[in-house]
């Protein structure tokens, strides 16, 4: 025991490890920063789980455009613990994404990037930014058919950008398809390129909150101004400051371990997302939705009015960006309660609740036509006439069911058909299928008059009682 | 006086001298860095020759038909695997006429299928949908399905492999 504190007195002496570490775990922090500062600590701990799981999956993930998805498979089901590997990622992966959407939310609310913090606020949006490229191409290793078709469509969103959009489109790809260069690229982006970005700027984030200080709860009429804000808060630190470690550190400890223990609880009970069929660009059977954190813009996509919707992707990005990085210079003085900054709550309770009915309706997908419709059951169809039990088969055959519900049966596309009979006429019926209209294409070229009038009988038998 | 002594005889040699140091450092620096930014756009900097690829003998496909074939790309490398495989829609329209359509929906590129009773392209993304020669017909896409050029040589259906199609603005 003596040995062993000697060796870490002359360890220390020659290091000036305690010279270095003390101060920074004994800096005053104001007293009453307590739970809602402990997002951006969860944000790192999930970082740092993502880094050692990352790691761990390199061992054995083949970065090759041919063996990466045997290597998934071999990963998921017969590596030591390999499929427990895959979950704590994943699931690291969306506390991750999870944590820096509060903790920002938390900044924003409570004004905490005004005068002086302004480059705490800016590193953290680059911080964003690489977390969320991090999402995405974390995805697309996931080298399935969803990976493949996903890094498609993100070259097709890059290429709405005007005059770059093209080439940034091929960039992501590789070349002009999907190829053996597609693989190799985005793994080196995600596990080298943005990794080291990350490092660096996370240093600097961290650095600043030691030079600036945590900021202190915003307290109504408490201005953060240019002239006297750095006297006042070092007064108040003196006054009611507690050593960081441990009177503040172990709240964030507590919590990450809490976020930890719930990562690891989902990876056992929900496990890694499934790995789909092989990644080959030529079978057409893929649906490619995204990861959950992208899912409300995967919506975005599908309800946006069709005549906006390239200068939507191609220019929403770029004023989402110039909006956020300007706030710090444009409001970086001042009132920073939430209750004296009542539109902060306002813009926050929007992009929340926009978010979520978003990801709610991505999960439901209505937009998306139900391949897998099955043809109408007899109890479905009742007793009707031979043309109108015709035009129940039709129903299914000619795809109207793909977009339509009768009875629980089919897609939401489009109306449901339950008691169509009630709403329209036999004449309304067949002009609506022969032409089309809205987000219905014209049946009238691929239909005989027959199937027609047995599908219109049919549909006249729709009625709720 | 010498420099032991802690300070310098002409401070502005010194500064000059540091100076260039550490242009031609940085010199030294791009330098290093031409091939990395090589690496990255080496797949970009290669164009990939266009070549012809045989789908099929030109009476295994039947007029009004439309059906799925594949194809190997220009170039693929050899760690590509299946990912150098691309698909198209070929449908025969007449005795000599085919048309073969990208798969890729005009959207967002989501392969979209063929449905043969109602004779419509339906994509499984956001929608979209195309009449049976590719034209729009509903949904989010901002136009029709984009086509391969497809030749008949020596009774063999042949179609130019083309980059995927990207929707510019």
């Amino acid at each position: 025991m003596r040995k062993l504190k000697l060796l870490w007195q002359w360890f220390d002496d020659r290091t000036g490890t305690s010279e270095l570490v003390v101060p920074l775990a004994k800096h005053l922090v104001p007293a009453d920063a307590r739970w809602l500062y402990v997002f951006g600590s969860a944000t790192l701990f999930s970082f740092i789980l993502q880094v050692v799981t990352g790691v761990g999956l390199s061992l054995l993930y083949q970065p090759s455009s041919e063996t990466a998805y045997a290597s998934l498979k071999y990963i998921t089901d017969q590596a030591v613990l390999g499929y427990y590997l895959r979950a704590i990622h994943y699931w690291g992966a969306s506390a991750m994404i999870l944590f820096v959407g509060i903790h920002m939310i938390r900044v924003y609310l409570t004004a905490a990037y005004k005068y002086p913090r302004e480059m705490s606020w800016i590193s953290g949006l680059v911080l964003l930014g690489l977390t969320l490229g991090m999402g995405f191409t974390g995805q697309l290793l996931r080298w399935d058919s969803n990976g493949i078709w996903s890094a498609v469509v993100g070259a097709e969103q890059a290429g709405r950008i005007p005059l770059i959009g093209k080439f940034l489109a091929h960039f992501l790809l590789g070349g002009e398809t999907l190829g053996g260069a597609t693989l190799s690229r985005i793994f080196a982006i995600h596990v080298f390129l943005i990794p080291a970005l990350l490092f660096g700027l996370l240093g600097l984030h961290l650095y600043l909150v030691i030079r600036n200080g945590i900021s202190e709860p915003p307290v109504s009429g408490q201005m953060a101004e240019p002239e006297n804000y750095r006297q006042n808060y070092e007064h108040m630190l003196e006054v009611k400051g507690v050593p960081f470690w441990p009177n503040a550190s172990w709240r964030d400890t507590a919590f990450g371990l809490l976020v930890v223990a719930g990562i690891i609880f989902l990876a056992v009970v929900v496990g890694p997302p499934h790995i789909g069929t092989p990644p080959d660009p030529a079978s057409i059977h893929s649906n490619p939705r995204p990861d959950w954190y992208f899912l409300w813009i995967f919506a975005l996509f599908a309800l946006m009015p069709r005549l906006i919707e390239s200068f939507v992707i191609a220019f929403g990005p770029v004023l989402a960006v110039i909006v956020l990085f300007a706030i710090p210079f444009v409001f970086g003085r001042g009132e920073r309660s939430p209750i004296r900054r009542p539109w902060s709550i306002g813009i926050i309770v929007f992009i929340v609740l926009m978010i979520a009915v978003l990801w709610y309706e991505g999960i439901k997908a209505p937009w998306s036509p139900d391949f897998d419709a099955k043809p109408l059951q007899a109890s479905v169809i009742g007793q009707v006439s031979p043309e109108a039990d015709q035009g129940a088969r039709l129903m299914f055959s000619k795809g109207c069911l793909f977009c339509h519900n009768i009875s629980g049966d089919g897609g939401h596309r489009g109306p449901g058909l339950t008691d169509v009979g009630n709403r329209l006429t036999a004449d309304e019926l067949t002009i609506k299928i022969v032409n089309g209209g809205g987000n219905m294409p014209a049946f009238g070229p691929s239909l005989t008059k027959q199937e027609l009038s047995d599908i219109v009988a049919f549909l006249q038998t729709r009625k709720s009682h | 006086m010498n420099e032991s002594s802690g300070k310098l005889k002409d401070p502005g040699r010194r500064n000059f001298l540091m100076n260039i140091l550490l242009g031609v450092s940085s010199l030294a620096g791009i330098i290093i860095a031409v091939p990395v930014v090589g690496a990255l756009l080496d797949p970009l900097l290669k164009k990939p020759p266009k070549v012809w690829r045989r789908v099929g003998e030109v009476d295994s496909f039947k007029i009004g038909d439309t059906v799925l074939v594949r194809f190997k790309n220009a170039s693929p490398l050899p760690w590509s695997g299946m990912t150098s495989e691309t698909a198209s829609w070929v449908r025969r329209v007449s005795e000599n006429e085919f048309i073969a359509f990208s798969v890729n929906c005009a959207h967002l590129g989501c392969p979209v299928r063929w449905i043969p009773d109602s004779e419509l392209f339906l994509c499984p993304c956001h929608g979209g949908v195309y009449n049976r020669d590719g034209s729009y017909a509903a949904g989010p896409p901002p136009h029709g399905l984009s086509r391969y050029p497809w030749r008949i040589k020596n009774n063999q259906l042949e179609i130019e492999t083309s980059p995927i199609p990207i929707t510019t603005m």
